[in-house]
């Protein structure tokens, strides 16, 4: 068959254009969606399976946490700092103007009960942990934490006061299940 | 039929196909690339076998983002797949079954070209790049069974590894070196499951091969005839890629089935039990695709002899060109190999059957004539075919065949068209 038989075909009018089209339309549709719906499923897969989901609550007991000292526990994967705050680094963050900070809120808004602060313990510029639960380590300028990658330092209520990090610690979903224990989550 | 030019000084894919000449190479093989007009359905075959491999390269990618190649927990890496990670039972079954579709489909697409004489001049390095495709195949199912660290997988790898200590002197030192160690263990998995991810790679390099080697004298067609003229072919689009595409679609209708309605059937249950170094099951057998060739091993009561002839049924078919010299491709017009060809269909299908059969009594010996005819085929049947036996008279070309084919011999009336 040459070119010109094809030519010959459609010109001839032997071809039905609009049961051509109907075919072809109806065909690639199917295609189209069977691909889509098949793709999708196969995504999927690599979104986190039921096994990670399940591991999404942690419960931590307070009590043995004296004050002015940090837990660190995981959740997620990721760590969440604990501090038992004293009166004083209660204090100094109450009083901190609101609208001098970088991402505004109040103290109040980021606690259940302010002798604790729970905040995720990844700096918001990329993802570091931040120093400020041991001891010995650099709590910054503020008292709070320091990021050792980038230099952001944090208050006592783990919101950011100076370097590169554009937000406050963030606060993870949590519930006192009764006085000393939390459940994150 | 004459190839479109691509005009290249206009638009982006004229500035693109200049440079880099994409579009003419698309036009040039899976558009206007002349195809003979009679192919039938069994050259779908081809197209099928290279979906499924993307097919079995995209689940096995999504599949080893979850495994684990670990003794300790590759079987609950597996189990958890099943059941914890999104559509990770549709992800397994699609690949295991996949497996088994594979082969299906490359034993019927060897068939067809042993049957239309596909390999012979000037195709032979064609088949022989298959044949190749078909050992990289056998070692990666055989390495993808053993990573979930079944009962099946670790015994399997057991008896297949230990096939290569039957070499004398060396035979213990390979099997050794195989393993990594002193039995099938962690260096064993972790080895298996970074070949099984390699291979595929390699396969796709081959098929690369393969289709260059093809388009060289393009298909070979159900009359075995040249093509003689423009007046034989038809360009590849609209009319094979039309009929792959029906062809896909019934595949995968038959794939689906297996995979939501009977995801096990060709599977060994005992593989859902953890791998026991302590004890081996009661009856063990190959999957599916290797039971002819575990026949064969089995036929033969000597270990090394065993070995080398389950090899040589498959290294055979590199030879094949030369075994079958006779002048005429297809078997439509050889009366004597026509037989021999359908009773060497049937010996592949009693070799598969017994080779799932317990190796004792009456089953042993129907093996060893089968093995018997397995050989005699290539080598006794097919040379002296290819000496004495005499054709039926041939077409004069593609589309004299077709054409008495439409009237039965029959002169047609010119003005009937087909298209509609």
């Amino acid at each position: 068959m040459t070119e010109k038989d094809l030519k010959d075909n459609e010109l001839s009018g032997s071809v039905d254009e609009e049961k051509r089209d109907f075919l072809f339309i109806t065909t690639a549709g199917l295609a189209i969606a069977g691909g889509a719906v098949t793709a999708f499923s196969l995504i999927d897969t690599m979104n986190p399976a039921k096994d990670v989901l399940a591991l999404s609550t942690t419960e931590v007991d307070l009590a043995p946490i004296e004050e002015g000292q940090s837990l660190t526990v995981m959740w997620r994967g990721k760590p969440i700092f604990i501090r038992h705050r004293t009166s004083e680094e209660i204090r100094t963050a109450n009083n901190t103007s609101v609208n001098d900070l970088k991402h505004m809120a109040s103290d109040e808004s980021r606690v259940k009960n302010p002798k604790w602060l729970v905040v995720v313990g990844v700096c918001t510029h990329l993802g570091c942990v931040p120093l400020g639960q041991k001891v010995g380590d650099n709590k910054g300028e503020f008292g709070g934490w320091f990021c050792p990658c980038h230099g952001s330092h944090y208050d006592t209520s783990g919101r950011i006061r100076k370097g590169p990090a554009p937000l406050n610690l963030e606060v993870p979903p949590y519930d006192f299940v009764s006085e000393d224990i939390i459940k994150i989550g | 039929m004459k190839e479109k030019e691509i005009d290249n000084s206009k638009g982006i894919s004229g500035w693109i196909d200049k440079r880099l000449p994409v579009f003419t190479f698309i036009n040039h093989n899976l558009r206007d690339y002349p195809t003979p007009k009679n192919l039938n359905y069994f050259w779908n075959f081809g197209s099928l076998a290279g979906i499924t491999l993307v097919i079995m390269i995209i689940t096995g990618i999504l599949l080893a983002m979850q495994y684990t190649a670990n003794t300790e927990i590759a079987f609950d890496s597996v189990e958890r797949i099943m059941r914890d990670v999104n559509n990770g039972w549709l992800l397994r079954y699609i690949h295991m079954n996949g497996a088994s579709m594979f082969f299906i489909i490359v034993y019927i697409h060897m068939f067809r070209g042993l049957y239309y004489g596909s390999y012979k001049y000037p195709r032979e390095i064609l088949w022989m790049l298959g044949v190749v495709i078909l050992l990289l195949m056998m070692a990666t199912a055989f390495m993808g069974y053993v990573l979930p660290w079944g009962q099946m997988s670790f015994w399997g790898a057991t008896v297949i590894t230990n096939l290569f200590s039957a070499f004398p002197i060396i035979g213990d030192y390979i099997v050794t070196f195989l393993w990594g160690g002193f039995s099938v263990d962690n260096p064993t998995l972790t080895r298996f499951f970074v070949l099984h991810y390699l291979l595929p790679f390699a396969i796709v390099g081959v098929v690369a091969l393969h289709l260059v080697a093809l388009h060289q004298f393009g298909s070979n067609n159900p009359t075995g005839i040249d093509v003689k003229s423009e007046g034989d072919t038809i360009p590849f689009h609209p009319y094979y890629t039309v009929k792959d595409y029906l062809g896909l679609g019934v595949y995968l209708i038959v794939f689906a089935f297996l995979v939501f309605f009977a995801p096990n059937f060709l599977g060994h249950p005992d593989n859902y039990i953890p791998a026991n170094p302590l004890q081996t099951p009661a009856h063990i057998v190959p999957e599916w695709y290797f039971l002819p060739f575990y026949a064969i091993l089995r036929a033969v009561p000597d270990k090394l002899l065993g070995v080398l002839l389950m090899f040589a049924a498959v290294m055979v078919l590199f030879f094949l060109p030369w075994l079958d010299k006779h002048k005429i491709r297809s078997a439509n017009f050889r009366p004597f190999y026509k037989q021999f060809y359908w009773l060497f269909f049937i010996d592949c299908i009693v070799l598969g059957w017994v080779g799932a059969m317990p190796a004792e009594g009456i089953y042993v010996l129907i093996s060893r004539i089968a093995t018997l005819y397995y050989f005699g085929f290539f080598l006794v049947i097919m040379p002296l075919l290819s000496k004495f036996e005499k054709t039926t008279e041939l077409p004069s070309s593609i589309s004299a065949a077709v054409i008495s084919d439409k009237f039965d011999n029959k002169e047609p009336s010119t003005s009937e068209s087909y298209v509609k």
